[in-house]
């Protein structure tokens, strides 16, 4: 029942993934990214991590997709009507493919020392204990680090004043 | 279900990633490839803290941090990508060679 789940979980998972890389259309890969990140969110049930599998939705799904989903409609131009990749993608899948076979090799090669089934679960009290007592300066330096990409986003996403205009070309100035 | 399920799938995730952030040419499917990897990461931090004999915590709040960090650097991405798209009118990566000296 549980490897049926996990195959499931997988499957959703990968066909997002796939989505996400090969689609033409970038409003369809936004979306085929949501599917994929819910798969992992169901991956993450299955390893009973339930508030991860909450976060995962709410974060990525709530908040990650719609601002990606933003950026694409206000970025919307010709170029995206052309082919989505590059013309090193051969070079690219042939990367791809050979770190997939050596990270599955080591994993396969190396399955037989830990194959026990049986998963430690943590409820949330427990988690929120070790977050704020174990971890409680990660937490903080992670909070800072949080206000100033927010900042700087707010600061770079800003239009200077002479810059509401698209510069002529790529051999414009670069300012 | 053992971890090496979970090891597979995660390096399956990471590896589409890697395609999909060398291959793609718009800067916007670059950020959703990285974040398939980002992704992996986590599948893998939660499935060695529950399948392993290490603090269970351990690899879930890890988790929570690689999830804050993305969003992070998401809003930061954007807010370059905004910009760019501004000043040059393109968010193909080809084509922003601003730094080639």
């Amino acid at each position: 029942m549980g490897l049926v789940l996990f195959y499931i979980a997988g499957a959703v998972t990968l066909f997002g993934a796939i989505g996400v890389v090969t689609t033409r259309n970038v409003v369809y890969g936004a979306l085929f990214l949501l599917v994929s990140l819910a798969g992992v969110a169901g991956a993450f049930v299955l390893l009973y991590a339930e508030f991860l599998a909450l976060v995962q939705v709410l974060i990525y799904g709530g908040g990650i997709t719609v601002v990606i989903l933003f950026a694409l409609m206000l970025t919307r131009t010709a170029e995206y009507e052309g082919p989505g990749e590059n013309r090193r993608w051969p070079l690219a899948a042939a990367v791809s493919i050979a770190l997939f076979s050596l990270l599955a090799f080591a994993f396969v090669s190396d399955a037989g020392r830990y194959n026990s089934a049986t998963r430690s679960a943590i409820d949330v009290e427990e988690l929120g204990r070790v977050l704020f007592e174990q971890w409680a300066l990660p937490f903080e330096i992670v909070s800072i680090v949080l206000i100033v990409a927010l900042i700087g986003a707010v600061v770079i996403g800003r239009a200077g004043p002479e810059e509401d205009e698209p510069e002529p070309g790529p051999g414009g100035a670069a300012r | 279900m053992t971890l090496v399920h979970f090891e597979l799938l995660s390096a399956a995730l990471f590896s589409l990633g890697v395609y999909g952030v060398l291959a793609r040419r718009s800067a916007v499917m670059i950020l959703m490839a990285v974040e398939l990897m980002l992704n992996a990461v986590n599948v893998n931090l939660v499935a060695f803290a529950a399948f392993r004999d290490i603090p269970v915590a351990t690899g879930q709040v890890i988790a929570i941090f690689v999830i804050t960090i993305a969003a992070a650097e998401v809003g930061l991405a954007l807010a370059i990508i905004m910009r760019l798209f501004r000043s040059r009118g393109s968010v193909n990566v080809d084509e922003i060679d601003l730094m080639k000296g």
